[in-house]
């Protein structure tokens, strides 16, 4: 559970609450920015980071987001996490 | 070397096997005299039993699983507190998937879920707080636990509730530091540890300076390592050759996800919310002088502790482990987890007695996932 996952910021979706939807391995996720962002939060559209729990935490690389998706893969991790964030989906209606 | 086949680039992984190999040489370990290393992360202890790093390399070395899996270190007390908040009538109890089958004294999460407690597993701290939104006549308290990685989540949560005026909205606080308990190591004068393969995601939020006394004080060396298998034994080579040359220093392999110093507004997120606890207990490890952290005053009113008045202080503090877990004993290096009279018989992943069988990040449950097929394989 401590481990990031690799996602690109596709969009802003609430710039006061610094949030912004993510794409992790073709799931869309809204994440929280606030770490990462240094400027105006379209600049980090296109960009990759490390997702934590809902939050991006660290800038990396196109190829860094790559071989870590890869090891993650490995793990069962990458998984693990895309069930989390559908668990999550569902425990927003009760169902989980 | 069956397993150096599936790493992205074997032939980078055998160059530094045998690299690794002539420095154990040159140090004159061998398997009677093995050199410790202790991978502190749950995530590498993940990886070295996935990919076989503790076969691959010279028996010279000797993997000390540490304390890095913050479901393996709650200690029961505070599941049985979990238990209690969430079966109260006004509370939706969310929390990560990975603590619900840890065992409480009487029940686990998931028992406690099964028999009718409204409890939600959630991705994100950010789900309790829609959540929250969402119920404004129910009480939300989400289950803050894990290390520092996951310490700035719910420290910007408890800021935006706080921004909200989200009256509904609780965080029951677990949160642990990683540099304490590798002191309380240390300290223990029945460990024996001679370097350390340092956490890197941890370290992507405080950086590589708060290590320093494990080179300045103990004298030994620490690494920070990414955790894609080549990263680990990169790094476990990096801790061989310091400690051949008898040098102590905090050395960064994953410099390029981890800052020196560390994530910023991560830090200020944790320090404007979060304030050390005089100690806090360690499941297997006792308590340990502010390795805990605890809601400062001024966000008292996200804090479940003060809100449903439970938790440390509240009443007595230690409950024994079950009877014949072994947890404590493996999670110190002083017994291997194949060692323990329960594993595999009354301890098992799907039926756990201890929390290191729990967790894919904790030792006993790496060892029996990954360890049961390898020993078929050596004995074909």
């Amino acid at each position: 559970m401590c481990l990031g996952i690799p996602g690109q910021i596709v969009e802003v979706t609430d710039e006061d609450r610094m949030m912004a939807m993510a794409e992790v391995s073709g799931v869309r996720r809204e994440v929280n920015v606030a770490c990462i962002a240094q400027g105006p939060l379209s600049e980090l559209i296109g960009k990759w980071a490390l997702i934590h729990v809902g939050f991006a935490m660290s800038e990396i690389d196109e190829d860094e987001a790559a071989k870590t998706l890869e090891a993650l893969r490995g793990l069962g991790e990458a998984q693990e996490t895309l069930e989390a964030m559908a668990q999550g989906d569902a425990a927003l209606e009760g169902t989980a | 070397m069956k397993y150096a086949e599936e790493f992205r680039d074997p032939v980078a992984a055998r160059a530094v096997l045998d690299k690794i190999a002539e420095v154990v040489d040159q140090i004159g370990a061998t398997a009677e005299k093995p050199v410790h290393i202790m991978e502190i992360c749950g995530g590498h202890t993940h990886a070295i039993f996935r990919y076989g790093l503790d076969k691959l390399t010279p028996a010279g070395i000797e993997f000390i699983h540490g304390p890095g899996c913050p479901v393996c270190v709650l200690p029961m007390s505070r599941v049985d507190e979990c238990v209690q908040l969430a079966e109260r009538p006004e509370v939706i109890f969310t929390t990560f998937g990975d603590a619900m089958r840890v065992p409480g004294t009487r029940k686990s999460l998931m028992q406690a879920k099964a028999e009718g407690a409204d409890i939600r597993m959630v991705y994100s701290p950010l789900d309790a707080l829609e959540i929250a939104r969402r119920n404004p006549d129910r009480e939300v308290v989400f289950f803050g636990l894990g290390f520092e990685t996951t310490t700035p989540s719910t420290a910007l949560s408890i800021q935006q509730a706080a921004r909200e005026e989200l009256s509904n909205f609780s965080v029951f606080c677990n949160h642990i530091t990683v540099p304490p308990p590798i002191k309380a190591l240390l300290d223990d004068p029945h460990m024996i540890l001679d370097g350390f393969v340092g956490p890197g995601h941890v370290s992507m939020v405080i950086g590589v300076h708060p290590y320093d006394f494990i080179a300045e004080e103990y004298g030994k060396p620490l690494v920070v390592a990414g955790f894609e298998p080549l990263d680990l034994l990169q790094s476990v080579l990096m801790v061989l050759e310091q400690i051949r040359d008898g040098r102590a220093q905090i050395e960064n392999q994953y410099a390029r996800v981890v800052p020196e110093h560390g994530n910023a507004v991560s830090l200020a997120a944790i320090a404007d919310v979060y304030e050390e606890r005089p100690s806090f207990e360690w499941r297997g490890l006792g308590e340990i002088d502010a390795s805990g952290l605890r809601i400062r005053d001024a966000y008292a009113a996200f804090d479940a502790e003060v809100k449903f008045q439970i938790g440390y202080g509240a009443g007595p503090r230690h409950v024994e482990e079950p009877e014949g877990c072994a947890c404590g004993a493996a999670m110190t290096g002083r017994m291997k987890p194949v060692n323990c009279p329960q594993f595999g018989l009354g301890c098992t992943p799907e039926m756990p007695l201890g929390a290191l069988m729990v967790s894919s990040e904790g030792a006993c449950a790496a060892y029996y996932q990954y360890g049961g097929a390898r020993a078929v394989e050596a004995a074909e």
